[in-house]
Parts: structure tokens; C-alpha cells; sequence
């Protein structure tokens, strides 16, 4: 069976000159060019700093030189990674314009092996979406069917790696914006653990629930984009590295004996098809050899509120620098300074964006502190208990991503509150700062992707890799299908 | 007629002297040019994250230490929220319920402890600049470390108050983390201050003066706003909890907001900082850094060395002072002459204080040591110690290149008294002019034989021969 991958297939196809890094990239760049009108995905176009860095790569690869794992290889980042010198907006009017001076860690790493940018892609508003619609550029579309979204936040990096128009991207995951739309797009998307990948230049919508990752079309792609960024950096004190053994490197190894957990709560109240995908994949584990661990786990009940109040809370602080006073959009007009920075943030934010920064102002106020936030935190630490006790059980826990396929679009918009709900088997990986992967796992009745998620304990990327690739290539062509656009290798 | 007894507790902010801000590696010098001693970090440009100083910690348990605090072995930072645009996050990272010192107190020279609530640290805020009818931001002093020292409301009187913020400059300067002056705003002060009737428990109703920038100002502030407190209640009226300030040309006080204007500041723990903790190993490799407490140095200088209070408080004042006096006295039998001399020649050619702080004299300390070790084996005499350090502050010499051996050593009785009769018979108007009671006169003659014993003699001695022969 051939991997999925793409990445090291590319990578050899460079180096035994079989394609040149130029032509690679500009068959991308031509592809964003007539199908991104169909996608929405990219909200701008890097051509230029793409081209640049191929002729680089062209150039190493003619003085024989080896080539770093990513080096070449067209890529996208999601608007709120911060990059020198090109507009970083995370698809909020009061961020237009805004050009950052310096760069995220994760983007120097990259530019350093000479990743090629093609662009940055679409996102909902500050990462505060399910369905990339409250982006003020309007949402990204999914591949498989025009008439649904992408998904979110991450919608456009999951929209553009599913269109073929980059190889991979990163996006980041506060509360599933990695592997929601990777589920609905059919893609892999990894939610590596807290503190794996720097945040220093990830512009911030709740700081102890937002990670970086990779989306991609294969787990093999993932774990290489995982190893190469998942580095200690000394500007995040909450940045711890990774593990000493490469991800990639074990995703070969035998699950024989492995124990995959069941949580009953993950199955509660999913669609009928989710379910039987699940099932089939159970069933795929079992032929693998590996062990099938059911077991309860209540507090995942209270996922949803404490994500939300949380979250919240570090929003509506994260988010107060928004005043129009250093940088981004500013009102027109005003008589004062304080009808400046309120009808900057009045006229800046959309309605989600404010939806959460009024819950979030609430919930942190004198007199509901106690009854709302602190009361969050507490069974915060409940949850983080329940997975350490889980993970006594099992290896891994197999959970479905959403509990459905991609939502047509307008959907969100309708009910705010139902589109929360749709987070609930994604947000428990963030509150407890664990890793997560969601791969697809087969079609629903719609005939669109199916994604479930395997999730492991702290900085044990390598194992639910090595479950997940184990899984990708027993289960073949059933679980995934490529769309017919874009770059088609 | 109830007699009401001030009640009052101080908030004191003390910008720390470590050479890099708190969360950056930007400059935390005083000054500068606007906005050049800043980065994406301390400007809060989107996506940045904080970078904890340990250097600040180190500081801050120093600070801990020298007022008697007990150090947290766990603490944490917290986020303060509120707009204004010298904050450019949007909220100030400071710590709200688990400070990294508590508990500590100061002992007034009445024998009166005022606690120590806690001391934490903190973010300074950048600055407002109003030009010509616009607003400017200097955000170079954003991010200046700053510690936070709350006081108990234990004080009972202006004097109280400034003797206990005395002290508290004095320490922080004795231990090095401030220059702690008030002028340039490295230490500042709010007061809390309610009055109640002599004799009563319970706390009255207080109001908060905001940032006092002076001693004197703070002593006014509090004179007034006791008066202001006083009246109120006797006139039947209530006080009214609210921050004031200060207002420095009407000598009085006036309302900024009351407290249904309070901030709500929605403390939550900062998420891009992890815990800080600190071992008893640090704690106790930090506190064999401290020097000697200024009060146990004041202490010992009057006691061991028989100061008197006011000269001992003038040598303990700036670290650099004493330091000079200690090394300066160093096998030395009359340390009270070393302080003489510091005092007396060696203050006065220091200008204001500032000078006194920097302590940059041509005169090094072992110098000014062997300088006097001369007086006490009896080699040159009290006049010819003041004149050769006169020379020596000119110069930067040592004693050694600027008396000649052979101006070393007494001059024997039977000489001196030759000398003196000389003298006499040299200067007859002068013995006439002494003899008719102008006993000035004298001088002229003991001069005389100064001059001829190139300064060696002891002139209490001469003048004492000189009026013997003269009554001859």
C-alpha cells in the first residue's frame, strides 16, 4: 500500500530533479489563481515570497546540496500566525491592515528550512467560530461540496489543503479549530499537546487552550510537519518542546496489544452515520490487533461550559488591545478618546467576536467571578483528572471529531448556541492541554467526510500518529477520498 | 470634644534598577527618547508573550527579606484589566491573591511595627505626553519592573508615616534593587486614611490619596485631608469612600472617583506565565547577599564606635557612604576621627544629595586610613591631618607623597619653646596688641610658629608656651 503522504514524495521528486521546486510552486500558484474564487480560502496571496524561496530551494538543490525534511514544499498559514512583513489579519476588519514587525516562532522555523508560503488563509474572526463564516472576508468553502462550509476557525488552511492548493498548512486549535474542519474536509489534522509547538506570534484568542498544528492529507505528513516544529522556545514559558523520539519515525511500529479507549459519553447524541463509521473503525483497530477498552467518563458533561467560560474570559482580556490607538482599523470619526476606542471596537469586531468577549467580561466580573469562572477552573481540573485516570486504562482514547458532517452553510449563524454544541467532542483535548488527531474514518449519508479523533496523553503525538497512520493504511481508499482540483499530483 | 486619631496605611511603588524590563529584553533606563526603549513585547503587539525576569524575582524576595517578609515558595502572576492607552494590552500583569511576600513589617524608631501586608510584583505603564493640544504615548517606561509594598493601616501620624517611608527607601536603597527617588518617580506612594475618635477600634470610613511625589507633599496631603476627615465628622456629615488627589497649588485634596467609579478588574490568572516557584536554597543564597540592615549599622556605629546619633545617621544614609567609613576605619583605635573627617572636609565638597549617594571622592578610603593612622602613631598633628586632606581632595595624592619625612614627627619641648621666644620677639606689636586684650593678636604669633615647624608642632601646645612666655 502507498502512503498517503505527499511531502517526502515531493521532497525526492525535487531532489532527483524530477520536478523543479520553481515549477512545483508555480503550478500552486497558478491553481490559487483560478480555483481560489471557488473556495475561499486564501485571503492572500504570497506569490511573490513563494517564488523567491523556490528559486533558493532550485538553487541548494543544483549545488547537490540534502534538502531539510520541509524545505520546498508549498505551504499556507492560517491568518493569525504572525508574519514579518505580510498582513496579518485573523480575518477581523480591526486588524486590516495590520503588518506585523516581527515573526512567529513557528514561521521562522519554517523559513528556515525553507518552507514556501503561498499565502495566508481564512479563518473565523480571532479563531471564535465553528464554520470559518464570521471571518470578515466571508467563509471558506469545502472542497467536496461547494454548498458546505470548510469548517473552523482553521477553515481555510482545511479548505486549501483539501483543494489541493498547498500541501499542507498550520492553523490552531482552541477548541477543535484544527481537527473540525480537517474532519469536514477529510483531512488529518493534529492538535499537538499544550506547550509542544510555540505560541509567541500565534495572536492570541485564549491563551491555555490555543495550540498550533498541522493539517495535511496524510498522517505521515503530519508527523513530519509535527517533528519539525515542535521545538522549545524561550520566548514561551509555557513551551516545553517535544518528546526525544522523532513522530514520524514510529508510525510503522506494530499496535498489536495496544489499548484503544472507549468513552461512551464521546458517542452520546451522534449521528446515526458518525456512529457507524465509529463502529467500522473499531472494528478495523480489532483486526489490528489491537485491544478495545470501554469505559465511563461523566465529567466530559461539563466540556462544553467550562470551554466556553474560559475561553471567554481570556478572550475579552486578550482581546482589549484592540483600541485603535497603535495599529489595525480606527473609527473615522470621534469626539474623544473614549468614543474612539468604542466605536473602533464597535464598528472592528463582528457579532461572535463581541458575543464573546460580553460573556467573557461577564463571567470574570466582580460578584459572578465565583459563581462562573473560578467554578470553570475547578472542574477543569476534574477533567484533566478523568483523562489521567482514563489513560491508566488505555493507550488511546478513539472518539468521533464532530458529531456530524460539514454543516450546509448559514447554518451556524442561525443558532449560535446549537453550533457550540457541535464542539462537544472536541473541546475535553483542549481543556486538558492533551494531543489529538482527527483523520477520516469513511462518509456519511450526505457522501461527505467522516472524522474521528484519536487522542493521547501528554507529548504522546508519537503514539496516536502511529495508531492513526496504522489505521489510515488498513482502512485505504474506504476512508478518504482527493478532490478532483487544484494541484494534482 | 473628641479628640480623633489618624489611621493610615501606605501603598508604595518602587521601580526596580534591574538593567532589562520585566517580560522583554528592552532597556529599562530612566529617559530616553520616546518609544525607543521598546519592542513588539513591551508595546503588546498581537501574538506576543511575556518572558518572566528572574533577575525581578531575585529582587523582589531581597526586598522580602530586608522587611521581615515571608517568602511564598508558590506564586503566580495575575492579569489586571483596564483601558487606558499608556496600558497597551489592555490590562497590567501584576499579582492579585498569591503575592510573592507577605507578612513582614518595618519597626519605627518608637518602637512601633507597621506591618507589611504584602509585596508583589508588577508592570509599570507607559506615559501620557499632552503637546500642543494632542495625546502622545512614550511607552519606554512600559514593562519597568516595579515591586508593590502594602502596608497594614497601622500607622498613627504624619510623622509615623514618613518615618516608615523613610526606612523603606533607606532599605531598598541599602539592598541595591531602586535608586527608590521620589522626584523621578522610582518610588511612589499612595496613602489610605481614615480617622476615628481616640480610644475607639473600629476603622473609620478612608479615602485613598493617589501618587504622592514627595515627603513634603505627602506630609501636606495628609495634614489636609485629616482636617478635611475631622470636620466632616463633627460636623455630622459622613466621609465618603473615594480616591482622591493631591493638589499640589491649593495645598488640598479633591475628589478623582468615587466608589461606584471603582474599576472592576477582573484579576484572572496570566495564562502565558507559568508558576513561580522558589526554593529555600534561593531564598537563602539571596539573603546572605543582604548587607547589614541600615538600623543594626546605625546601631553599631553609635555603640561600637561612640558616634553620636546625628553623625552615625549621616554615615548610614547611602550604602556608598558607609562602605567608605567601614573601609576607611580599618584597624583604626579612633573611627570617631575617620567620621570627622568625612563629615567635616569631605561632606562639604559634596554638592546636594546626589553627590553624597554617588560618593565619588578623589580620596580613597585607604588613603584617608593611612592619613590618619599618621595622627594616631603621633606623626603629624590635627592641623596638619586637616590641611594635607585638603591637598589630598585637591590632588587624589596619598598622604605619603605630600608630607616629607622630615615634617613627620613632634618637635621636642626644648625646641618649640626656642621657636616660641623667637616668635615673640619677632612680632613685638602683636604680644603689645595681646597684651592690651586682644587676645586675636595671639594668632599671629602661634602662625609664626606653625610656619617655622613647617606645621609639626601641636599648636594647642604652642599657644599654651606662647601665653606662659608672654606672662614671663
Amino acid at each position: 500500500m502507498d502512503s498517503f503522504g505527499k511531502i517526502k514524495k515531493l521532497s525526492e521528486q525535487m531532489a532527483s530533479k524530477q520536478i523543479s521546486c520553481v515549477e512545483l510552486t508555480k503550478q500552486y500558484v497558478e491553481a490559487i489563481e483560478s480555483d481560489n474564487d471557488k473556495l475561499n480560502a486564501y485571503v492572500k496571496s504570497t506569490s511573490d515570497v513563494a517564488m523567491e524561496t523556490a528559486k533558493r530551494v532550485d538553487k541548494k538543490i543544483a549545488s547537490g546540496e540534502k534538502l531539510l525534511p520541509l524545505e520546498g514544499i508549498p505551504m499556507t498559514l492560517k491568518d493569525n500566525i504572525s508574519t514579518k512583513g505580510i498582513e496579518t489579519t485573523c480575518c477581523s476588519k480591526i486588524l486590516k491592515g495590520y503588518v506585523p514587525i516581527y515573526s512567529a516562532t513557528v514561521w521562522e522555523i519554517l523559513q528556515n528550512q525553507n518552507a514556501v508560503l503561498l499565502g495566508k488563509t481564512n479563518m473565523d474572526e480571532f479563531a471564535m467560530g465553528s464554520s470559518c463564516e464570521t471571518s470578515c472576508f466571508g467563509g471558506a468553502l469545502n472542497p467536496h461540496d461547494f454548498s458546505r462550509v470548510a469548517g473552523g476557525s482553521s477553515g481555510g488552511v482545511a479548505s486549501a489543503v483539501g483543494g489541493n492548493l498547498a500541501v499542507y498548512g498550520l492553523g490552531s486549535d482552541t477548541g477543535g479549530s484544527i481537527r473540525q474542519p480537517a474532519s469536514f474536509c477529510g483531512l488529518t489534522g493534529l492538535k499537538p499537546t499544550y506547550g509542544a509547538i510555540s505560541r509567541y506570534g500565534l495572536i492570541a484568542y485564549a491563551s491555555s487552550f490555543d495550540q498550533i498544528g498541522p493539517i495535511t492529507t496524510s498522517v505521515e505528513d503530519a508527523a513530519l510537519v509535527y517533528d519539525a516544529i515542535s521545538l522549545y522556545d524561550e520566548r514561551d514559558s509555557t513551551s516545553r518542546g517535544k518528546a526525544a523520539a522523532p513522530a514520524s519515525e514510529s508510525l510503522n511500529k506494530s499496535i498489536k496489544g495496544m489499548k484503544i479507549g472507549i468513552a461512551k459519553e464521546y458517542l452520546d447524541g451522534i449521528r446515526d452515520d458518525v456512529n457507524d463509521a465509529i463502529q467500522k473503525a473499531i472494528k478495523v483497530y480489532e483486526s489490528l490487533g489491537a485491544e478495545i477498552v470501554y469505559f465511563d467518563m461523566p465529567s466530559l458533561k461539563y466540556s462544553l461550559a467550562v470551554y466556553y467560560i474560559l475561553a471567554c474570559a481570556e478572550a475579552s482580556s486578550n482581546l482589549g488591545r484592540y483600541d485603535g490607538i497603535r495599529y489595525g482599523y480606527k473609527t473615522a470619526h470621534y469626539a474623544d478618546r473614549e468614543e474612539m476606542i468604542c466605536k473602533t471596537r464597535s464598528e472592528g469586531f463582528g457579532d461572535e467576536v463581541k458575543r464573546r468577549i460580553l460573556l467573557g467580561t461577564y463571567v470574570l466580573s466582580a460578584g459572578y467571578y465565583d459563581a462562573y469562572y473560578k467554578k470553570a477552573q475547578n472542574l477543569r481540573g476534574t477533567l484533566i483528572q478523568a483523562y489521567k485516570d482514563a489513560f491508566q486504562k488505555c493507550d488511546v482514547i478513539l472518539a468521533p471529531t464532530v458529531p456530524m458532517t460539514a454543516f450546509p452553510l448559514n447554518f451556524s449563524s442561525k443558532d449560535p448556541v446549537e453550533t457550540y454544541l457541535t464542539d462537544i467532542c472536541t473541546v475535553p483535548v483542549n481543556i486538558a492541554g492533551l494531543p489529538g488527531v482527527s483523520i477520516p474514518c469513511g462518509f456519511g449519508n450526505d457522501g461527505l467526510p467522516i472524522g474521528m479523533q484519536l487522542i493521547g496523553n501528554s507529548f504522546c503525538e508519537a503514539t496516536i500518529l502511529n495508531a492513526a497512520y496504522q489505521y489510515e493504511t488498513a482502512a485505504g481508499k474506504t476512508a478518504f477520498r482527493a478532490v478532483d482540483m487544484g494541484v494534482r499530483l | 470634644m473628641i479628640n480623633y486619631e489618624l489611621v493610615s496605611g501606605l501603598e508604595t511603588h518602587i521601580e526596580l534598577s534591574t538593567k532589562t524590563k520585566i517580560f522583554c529584553s528592552c532597556s529599562t533606563e530612566f529617559g530616553g527618547e520616546p518609544n525607543t526603549h521598546c519592542c513588539p513585547v513591551c508595546i503588546g503587539l498581537p501574538g506576543t508573550l511575556p518572558k518572566l525576569n528572574e533577575k525581578v524575582v531575585e529582587y523582589a524576595i531581597m526586598a522580602g527579606l530586608a522587611t521581615n517578609c515571608e517568602i511564598s515558595p508558590i506564586s503566580k502572576m495575575d492579569r489586571k484589566n483596564y483601558v487606558y492607552p499608556d496600558l497597551p494590552k489592555a490590562y497590567q500583569i501584576s499579582q492579585y491573591d498569591m503575592p510573592l511576600c507577605k507578612n513582614g513589617y518595618i519597626e519605627l524608631s518608637n518602637g512601633r511595627k507597621i506591618r507589611i501586608l504584602r509585596i508583589h510584583i508588577e508592570e509599570d505603564a507607559g506615559k501620557l505626553i499632552h503637546q500642543r493640544g494632542n495625546t502622545y504615548v512614550d511607552y519606554n517606561r512600559g514593562g519597568v519592573p516595579l515591586i508593590e509594598i502594602v502596608s497594614e493601616p497601622d500607622i498613627r501620624s504624619i510623622e509615623e508615616a514618613k518615618e516608615y517611608l523613610e526606612k523603606l527607601q533607606l532599605i531598598m536603597r541599602y539592598i541595591g534593587i531602586s535608586d527608590v527617588k521620589m522626584q523621578e518617580g522610582s518610588l511612589r506612594c499612595d496613602v489610605n486614611i481614615s480617622v476615628r475618635p481616640e480610644g475607639t477600634e473600629t476603622l473609620g470610613t478612608r479615602t485613598e490619596i493617589k501618587n504622592m511625589n514627595s515627603f513634603t507633599h505627602m506630609a501636606k496631603a495628609m495634614d489636609y485631608e485629616v482636617s478635611r476627615q475631622i470636620d466632616l465628622l463633627q460636623s455630622g456629615e459622613t466621609v465618603v469612600q473615594e480616591t482622591r488627589r493631591y493638589n499640589e497649588a491649593d495645598g488640598c485634596t479633591e475628589s478623582m472617583r468615587g466608589k461606584e467609579d471603582a474599576h472592576d478588574y477582573r484579576y484572572f490568572r496570566e495564562p502565558d506565565l507559568v508558576t513561580i516557584h522558589v526554593s529555600d536554597e534561593q531564598i537563602e543564597r539571596l539573603r546572605k547577599k543582604l548587607p547589614e540592615p541600615p538600623i543594626v549599622k546605625l546601631n553599631r556605629y553609635m555603640n561600637e564606635f561612640g558616634l553620636p546619633e546625628t553623625d552615625a545617621q549621616l554615615l548610614i544614609k547611602y550604602r556608598n557612604i558607609a562602605d567608605y567609613f567601614e573601609a576607611a576605619i580599618n584597624d583604626i583605635s579612633t573611627p570617631k576621627t575617620v567620621a570627622n573627617c568625612m563629615i567635616g572636609q569631605i561632606f562639604s565638597r559634596l554638592d546636594g544629595d546626589g553627590a553624597k549617594e554617588n560618593f565619588q571622592v578623589k580620596v580613597t578610603p585607604e588613603n584617608l586610613n593611612a592619613l590618619v593612622k599618621l595622627l594616631e602613631s603621633g606623626k603629624i598633628k590635627m592641623n596638619l591631618l586637616k590641611a594635607t586632606l585638603e591637598k589630598m581632595l585637591d590632588t587624589g595624592k596619598a598622604a605619603s607623597e605630600l608630607i616629607s619625612e622630615s615634617d613627620m614627627g613632634g618637635i621636642d619641648e626644648e625646641t618649640l619653646k626656642g621657636l616660641c621666644a623667637k616668635a615673640i620677639a619677632d612680632n613685638q606689636s602683636a604680644v603689645a596688641d595681646y597684651l592690651s586684650g586682644k587676645e586675636k593678636a595671639l594668632k599671629a604669633i602661634l602662625g609664626a610658629v606653625m610656619k617655622a615647624t613647617r606645621g609639626r608642632a601641636d599648636a594647642v601646645e604652642a599657644e599654651k608656651l606662647l601665653i606662659e612666655l608672654i606672662r614671663q
